[in-house]
């Protein structure tokens, strides 16, 4: 019976179990909710609809898209923030601050944020659309921006963590064997942030795909070209609550995907 | 013993015409300064020896030009390494304390590493061969850095700084991550090939036993400052400091 | 090794994708929501009765002024109005959100109500038509509807799925203009803020909405909106929890007072 242990089991106390239960329930019952008026029968009917179609054509074009972004400007960008713990205190906080905020604050702020930025009417966007004809909001590329925007943060924190807990001296001996700095960045540093690149670049995925405020907010909804499954899903509430919950089970279908591509490599507890 | 091969992986080449190393510098860690000025003629290695603390690391960082200069100078031969001279350009081999492998590239891939910097992979590897074989590495190429033991991982740090070809080689605390049984049988593998090098070494360490076997002289670094230079005979002979007295009657390591 | 960082961005994530989604359907409501979570009748400090009113967004201005009016005539009574897109508001209600009255921008919403007997009697107490709609000195120079087929200008229509889209469609297929649209939005107001910020030339939403708007944009009538009525129906709700104030209020907005800054919104008579 009693095999040698080290856990502490049967230990809780009762308050303790039933608050965490009730937690719990409120994790997954919404979900099983959504299972269960799912409309199965009618399931491949809805999926096959071309709105629906056409969204997670959208949806997944530009959420590839702004991750690949989120690699090019993430990486470095993580690369700084690592180096910035030799930096005085007060410019280092702002720069953590300024990478931290999209991840606190409302979508739809951003969204606002941006279309004051890039709209017609905007700091930069005036520019565009007076010197080169360019306007950003309502196209494709505004759907990128705003999830770059939200998604960002996810692949920077992921790969500085990786960063910090690389040794810097390989870095150093890289340097003694003749590496340029860029050949360090390039055979050292990322070689070995690899993992970290790569889980921060599947949580960037999926947060884009989920991104919603700030899309609507500067992208707008015009099926195809901006309307992306959180938003298509939205919308279909008002009319046709069965396709709503056919997209909404299309995109828990994506996040469970995920949680599972991710499972036994980089996601703690999940591997229980 | 060695085969033929193309030009690029020739063996090691011998120590006629390397330079020595010439270095005046100050350089700042934290509250401590720490100055020290020495030549090294290549044949005769020096070591550098001081308790934790001394600053021994940071001399050995500024020359290898990983830390800045707070003045002062570094020259290899004709060679001034003013400030603005990158790591990447001053031909200085680094052995690290605990060796610093690249942990996810195979032992064949660090040897490598320099002519990879230059070259494609394949000429990198082919490049590795001799190497491989001159530090009996060939039947572990394939194996990562966290199967390697101690004396291993040692002489893959030697082999890669060595395969850059660098003109000066700086050795630091060496023998600190070896299991004691090994150090000695370690001390005098480290020695030969030191020996074989030929060009200008600095060893910094805190042992008189490695300073015996690997260095013809001694520098002793006490809180920045140099304390006393000689032969170990001559700081056995006379002593200058409380420190350097313990440390020559104190166990060898 | 990077584990602890990831399960934060992770938490983050799962955080960040809540706040998406309950955005949109809270913007509408920064004082409803409370009282509507702790139920229809709460007594406030002063000892009012709430009454929970649900009503389209093109209301928001006049239904503002008319609560305040009520709340003048009836000290006890707390009017707190939830507004959002017609369609939204009444699926919330189906879904049991605890309202007392339902003001609709169409029909068509309130009949989803009526038939579910949730709501009963339905009175239209005003009408409302679509305008053109553009920014501050028509920087496009739209002139009439068919400039909404100019590829070359941003264009904003509300999607059909809401009341203002199903009207804009109607009007566009009556006079037989082909839009070429940009963004199809959510809710008429949407449409007017994107147009009142500059970024879209012209969009189509109420007449009431470009009054409400003020010097932001400028409205242009368009021939065949006379034809394309919006009849906006009002009702009490049967669950209504606060049944005599609803009643009393229904009444209000009907009557000569409500029907007064209906029409100085730019509503039309039922």
């Amino acid at each position: 019976m009693a095999a040698p242990t080290t856990r502490v089991s049967g230990r809780l106390a009762w308050p303790v179990i039933a608050l965490a239960g009730l937690g719990l329930a409120l994790l997954v019952l919404p979900l099983a909710g959504l299972v269960v008026r799912a409309p199965w029968a009618e399931l491949p009917e809805l999926l096959a609809r071309r709105s629906v179609l056409e969204a997670l054509v959208l949806s997944f074009g530009t959420a590839l898209a702004s991750t690949a972004v989120c690699l090019v400007l993430g990486v470095p960008l993580a690369a700084v923030l690592a180096r910035a713990a030799d930096w005085p205190t007060v410019p280092r906080r702002l720069l953590r601050a300024a990478v931290t905020v999209p991840l606190v604050l409302p979508p739809v702020v951003g969204g606002i944020a941006l279309l004051l930025l890039l709209g017609r009417r905007g700091l930069i966007g005036s520019v565009l659309d007076d010197w080169f004809g360019v306007t950003v909001p309502f196209s494709t590329g505004a759907v990128v921006l705003a999830q770059v925007f939200v998604a960002l943060p996810f692949l920077v924190f992921a790969v500085e963590g990786a960063l910090r807990s690389t040794d810097r001296r390989t870095e150093l001996a890289a340097a003694t064997l003749g590496a340029s700095r860029w050949q360090v960045f390039r055979f050292v540093t990322l070689p070995l942030v690899a993992p970290g690149v790569a889980a921060g670049a599947v949580l960037c995925f999926s947060r884009a795909l989920g991104e919603f405020g700030a899309t609507i907010t500067f992208a707008g909804s015009l099926p195809g070209v901006t309307r992306t499954l959180p938003i298509a899903s939205y919308l279909a509430m008002q009319s046709d609550p069965d396709e709503a919950i056919a997209l909404a089970l299309l995109l828990l279908a994506v996040s469970i995907g995920v949680l599972l591509g991710l499972r036994d490599r980089w996601l703690p507890g999940v591997r229980g | 013993m060695m085969p033929a091969r193309p030009p690029s992986t020739s063996p090691p080449p011998q120590p006629a015409g390397r330079p020595a190393l010439h270095a005046d510098v100050t350089v700042v860690r934290g509250e401590t300064r720490i100055s020290a000025e020495f030549e090294v003629v290549p044949g005769h290695p020096l070591a550098i020896i001081g308790p934790n603390g001394a600053g021994k690391s940071s001399l050995l960082a500024a020359i290898a030009g990983l830390v800045p200069l707070e003045s002062g100078r570094v020259a290899v031969g004709g060679r001034v390494l003013h400030r603005g001279v990158p790591p990447e350009r001053r031909r200085i081999g680094v052995v690290f304390q605990d060796y610093v492998l690249f942990p996810n590239l195979t032992v064949r891939d660090n040897v490598a590493f320099a002519t990879r910097m230059r070259h494609s992979r394949a000429n990198a590897r082919a490049a590795a061969e001799p190497w491989l074989e001159r530090y009996g590495l060939v039947a572990l190429a394939d194996r990562l850095p966290a199967e390697l033991s101690g004396g291993q991982a040692q002489r893959v740090a030697l082999a890669r700084a060595l395969a850059a070809e660098p003109e000066v080689l700086l050795l630091d605390e060496p023998m600190s991550a070896l299991d004691v049984e090994v150090r000695a049988d370690m001390r005098a593998e480290l020695a030969t090939h030191v020996r074989e090098f030929g060009g200008a070494t600095v060893l910094v360490t805190h042992s008189p036993a490695d300073a015996a076997a690997l260095a013809d002289s001694v520098l002793v670094l006490e809180s920045g400052r140099v304390t006393q230079r000689g032969t170990l005979d001559e700081l056995r002979a006379a002593p200058a400091t409380p420190y350097v007295e313990r440390m020559l009657s104190g166990s060898a390591e | 090794m990077p584990r602890r960082v990831v399960a934060i961005a992770l938490a983050a994530l799962l955080g960040g994708t809540v706040t998406a989604c309950a955005s949109p359907s809270d913007g509408g409501s920064p004082d409803g929501s409370p009282s509507a979570a702790a139920g229809s009748t709460t007594t406030a400090a002063a000892g009012a009765t709430t009454v929970t009113v649900f009503a389209a967004a093109s209301l928001t201005e006049a239904f503002d002024e008319l609560a305040t009016r009520f709340e003048q005539e009836h000290p006890t009574a707390d009017i707190v109005i939830n507004y959002g897109g017609s369609a939204a508001l009444a699926r919330q209600v189906v879904e049991g959100a605890p309202a007392d009255v339902f003001a609709s921008a169409a029909e068509e919403p309130m009949r989803t109500l009526v038939d579910a007997g949730l709501a009963a009697s339905p009175v239209v107490f005003a009408t409302n038509t679509l305008q053109l709609v553009v920014p501050a000195g028509n920087p496009a120079d739209v002139a009439g509807l068919d400039d909404l087929g100019r590829p070359e200008l941003t264009v904003a229509l509300c999607d059909e799925s809401v009341p203002c889209g199903a009207a804009s469609a109607e009007l566009l297929e009556r006079q037989s203009v082909t839009a070429v649209p940009d963004t199809l939005e959510s809710d008429v107001r949407a449409v007017l803020t994107k147009v009142s910020l500059g970024e879209v030339d012209a969009g189509l939403v109420y007449r009431t909405d470009v009054l409400a708007a003020g010097d932001a944009v400028e409205g242009i009538e368009v021939t065949g909106a006379a034809f394309v009525v919006n009849r906006y129906p009002i009702a009490v709700l049967t669950d209504a929890a606060a049944a005599q104030f609803a009643t009393d209020f229904v009444e209000f907005i009907a009557g000569a007072e409500g029907r007064a800054v209906m029409a100085e919104a730019g509503f039309g008579a039922p």
